[in-house]
């Protein structure tokens, strides 16, 4: 099936200049224009230079090339700063490229913020026309779908009073309503998964869902992985201003996976016995993560199993020791703490000359998605800390999941174990 | 540049993006698609200024009432400025009444940018939406004012006074309209360039009080010695002014030529407005 076009981003490179956003007063661009004129040097250079240094110049896009075609659910992923939200603003107008086309067939709205132009005097009901017509509706378009809006924002008694007396979940309620009840051929959307209970997301997830059967287009910015992985179609990948990766969303969401691990520390290997953590005899040689059974990195998700490995060097007979380790959050709250239990080979007994590995194994499918860092320790029989190295590891786990259409969100707290769960009828009383 | 809009448009494209517009592309028939958000930023304004006051829309009748009556005292008692044979009060309520259109237009739209940046970074709408819609709501309180001062020339013509309304009164909306464009042409103006040079903001604020006084307001143009005249008829708010103060009071000295002299200037003025306007709305969220 021949599916048309409907954006085309030829060539597209956005500029952007460091530090001297708002700095210029008119009394400087007068001194510099008379300096000029009078064949002065600029009275803002820094000596040697000819031209004034107004801040760094910053290619948030560059040579920016893709399609997209009608009915794809595009995914535009990538680290922050990558150029994803100057792409967005580009494409729904707020400011203009430097260099290269941008071609669009049909309407497009864009929602990078919900409640843009709500005014706290003014009434549910006014504001509800008010926000629909900046964002593109016609007063006729709001009034027919008002009474939608109103239900599924779930305000109908609170219409009528100004939205300054609103709680902040019906603020959002309300703001995401009229914008979702927007029927644009193109829908830019920019994270606003991230508003309201669950139970809203959950709506909110269900409406993008019935726009993107509608065979209408949808372009959809998110770090959230497992919601680009289970709402769209094809994706991209940014970095650094540049398009790296263009494709199904499969293929771009791992590639995204293998370069957000890079910032990780996954191995480390001390070389030198003598300055490695630990005390004359017993030394740290090396710690490292191990992703998947076979030693070829993997990308790590919530269903990876992982194992902590460190090896060790003893140059004395005879000598005890314990590992432990720990793991800590994002927020540096600990997770667990783990040490080998009795029936581990070895664990506390007196070791012989030689070098020793030591390995903890993490279940997949236990880690939620998040920053993690290990602390690892070795400790004597005299529960003495032989060494204990903080921060020995950190990696990131994501969350690639497709879910049938439901809680797309994060969920909460550290860990996130598969459990045993079962649900049956113990009686055929209602 | 045009070659590729007209290209682009065979291949059904609907919409293209490029670094640079026309420069007088003003997108008008765009903004008449929004037309229906002019009209609710009008009423945004209206119902948002007045709520949680006791007086409310009354404001706008206390307003020229109370400086109509602060100038009849210190201008027209105690400067004993002259008034051309007219009623004090009605002199100068005429003058504030359109004075204070130009102004409040001008104050308005000046602001545009500033004070609409969150909402410009977020949406795209034609920008122009914003002024216009500052032209219609200053233009409903003008009308309220206007008719204030209807009243009051029925009243003192009742009483007696020597106040002759006239056919000019069929100008009164081309008048308006001169204001309305001078007014929106300089504010666009100013409100394109504080997006780099925030000093202007404070320019305009007491620059429209200072212009006043070079504007007949207080004043009529017949009572300068004759090398003053010239130099407030270069001013092209004074013809409209004494346009529309012979207009209602028959007293004044309108010369067709002086009003053509506004026309083109103001034309001059909006033009470079919109030049502006229409440079400065595609990437003044970079510099904000």
């Amino acid at each position: 099936m021949h599916t048309p076009t409907v954006i085309s981003v030829e060539g597209l490179s956005k500029q952007y200049r460091l530090g001297v956003i708002g700095g210029r007063t008119l009394r400087a661009d007068l001194a510099r224009w008379w300096a000029r004129k009078r064949g002065r040097p600029d009275p803002f250079c820094k000596i040697g230079q000819t031209t004034p240094q107004y801040g760094e110049l910053l290619w948030a896009l560059r040579d920016v090339d893709f399609k997209v075609r009608q009915g794809d659910i595009l995914g535009i992923i990538g680290r922050n700063g990558a150029g994803k939200s100057t792409l967005l603003k580009i494409l729904s107008q707020v400011t203009a490229p430097t260099e290269g086309v941008v071609k669009i067939k049909g309407r497009v709205a864009s929602l990078l913020e919900v409640g843009t132009g709500f005014h706290p005097e003014l009434t549910g009901r006014e504001n509800a026309y008010l926000n629909g017509a900046i964002l593109g509706m016609t007063r006729a378009e709001v009034t027919r779908k008002l009474d939608e809006i109103i239900a599924f924002a779930e305000v109908d008694r609170f219409i009528d009073t100004p939205v300054k007396r609103y709680s902040s979940g019906m603020y959002v309620r309300l703001a995401f309503a009229v914008a979702a009840h927007l029927e644009p051929e193109i829908l830019i959307v920019d994270e606003v998964l991230a508003v309201g209970d669950a139970a809203f997301q959950r709506k909110c997830i269900g409406k993008m869902g019935s726009v993107a059967h509608g065979g209408r287009t949808v372009l959809f910015v998110s770090h959230n992985m497992a919601a680009v992985s289970t709402l769209c179609t094809r994706a991209i990948l940014l970095e650094n201003g540049r398009v790296t990766a263009e494709g199904d969303v499969a293929s771009v969401v791992s590639e995204y996976l293998q370069h957000s691990a890079e910032g990780a520390a996954l191995d480390r290997v001390w070389h030198d016995n003598e300055t490695a953590p630990g005390r004359a005899g017993v030394r740290l040689h090396r710690i490292r993560l191990v992703t998947g059974g076979n030693g070829t990195p993997q990308p790590i998700t919530v269903e990876t199993p992982l194992s902590v490995e460190a090896t060790f060097r003893n140059g004395e007979d005879g000598v005890r020791v314990f590992p432990a380790l720990c793991l800590m959050g994002s927020d540096a709250s600990p997770v667990f703490e783990s040490a080998p239990t009795g029936d581990a080979a070895l664990a506390g007994q007196p070791l012989p000359k030689g070098t020793f590995r030591v390995r903890c194994e993490i279940p997949g499918s236990l880690l939620n998605e998040g920053h993690y860092t290990v602390w690892f320790a070795l400790v004597d029989d005299a529960a003495r800390e032989v060494c204990e190295v903080r921060d020995a590891l950190s990696f990131r786990v994501d969350d690639t999941q497709q879910r049938a259409m439901g809680w797309l969100g994060k969920s909460v707290g550290p860990v996130r174990p598969r459990l045993a769960w079962s649900i049956e009828r113990v009686s055929d009383m209602g | 540049m045009a070659f590729a809009r007209t290209q682009a448009e065979d291949e059904g494209w609907s919409l293209v993006l490029t670094p640079h517009r026309g420069w007088f592309d003003l997108r008008l028939r765009q903004l008449w698609r929004y037309r229906d958000l002019v009209l609710l930023f009008v009423r945004r304004d209206f119902v948002a200024v007045y709520k949680q006051t006791i007086l409310g829309p009354l404001w706008y009748l206390i307003q020229p009432l109370l400086t109509t009556i602060t100038f009849t005292v210190v201008f027209g008692r105690i400067a004993k400025l002259s008034t051309d044979g007219l009623p004090q009060f009605l002199f100068y309520m005429s003058g504030t009444v359109i004075w204070s259109y130009f102004a409040s237009c001008l104050t308005g739209t000046s602001s545009t940018f500033i004070a609409n940046a969150n909402v410009f970074g977020k949406v795209y709408f034609p920008r122009l939406a914003v002024p216009v819609s500052v032209l219609i709501s200053k233009l409903i309180a003008f009308g309220i004012q206007f008719a204030l001062f209807l009243i009051f020339v029925v009243y003192f013509r009742v009483r007696g006074a020597d106040v002759h309304p006239n056919a000019c009164a069929l100008l009164t909306p081309l008048l308006l309209l001169l204001m309305a464009g001078l007014g929106l042409g300089f504010g666009i103006i100013v409100s394109a360039l504080t997006t780099r040079y925030r000093d202007l903001a404070q320019l305009v604020a007491f620059g429209v009080q200072l212009l006043m006084y070079a504007t007949p307001v207080i004043y009529p143009v017949s009572s300068l010695p004759q090398k003053y005249q010239m130099l407030i008829l270069a001013n092209p708010i004074t013809p409209v002014i004494e346009t529309f103060r012979y207009a209602y009071l028959g007293a004044g000295t309108p010369i067709v030529g002086d009003l053509l002299y506004s026309t083109v200037f103001i034309f001059v003025v909006l033009a470079i407005g919109v030049l502006l306007f229409t440079r400065v709305e595609r990437t003044f969220m970079d510099t904000v």
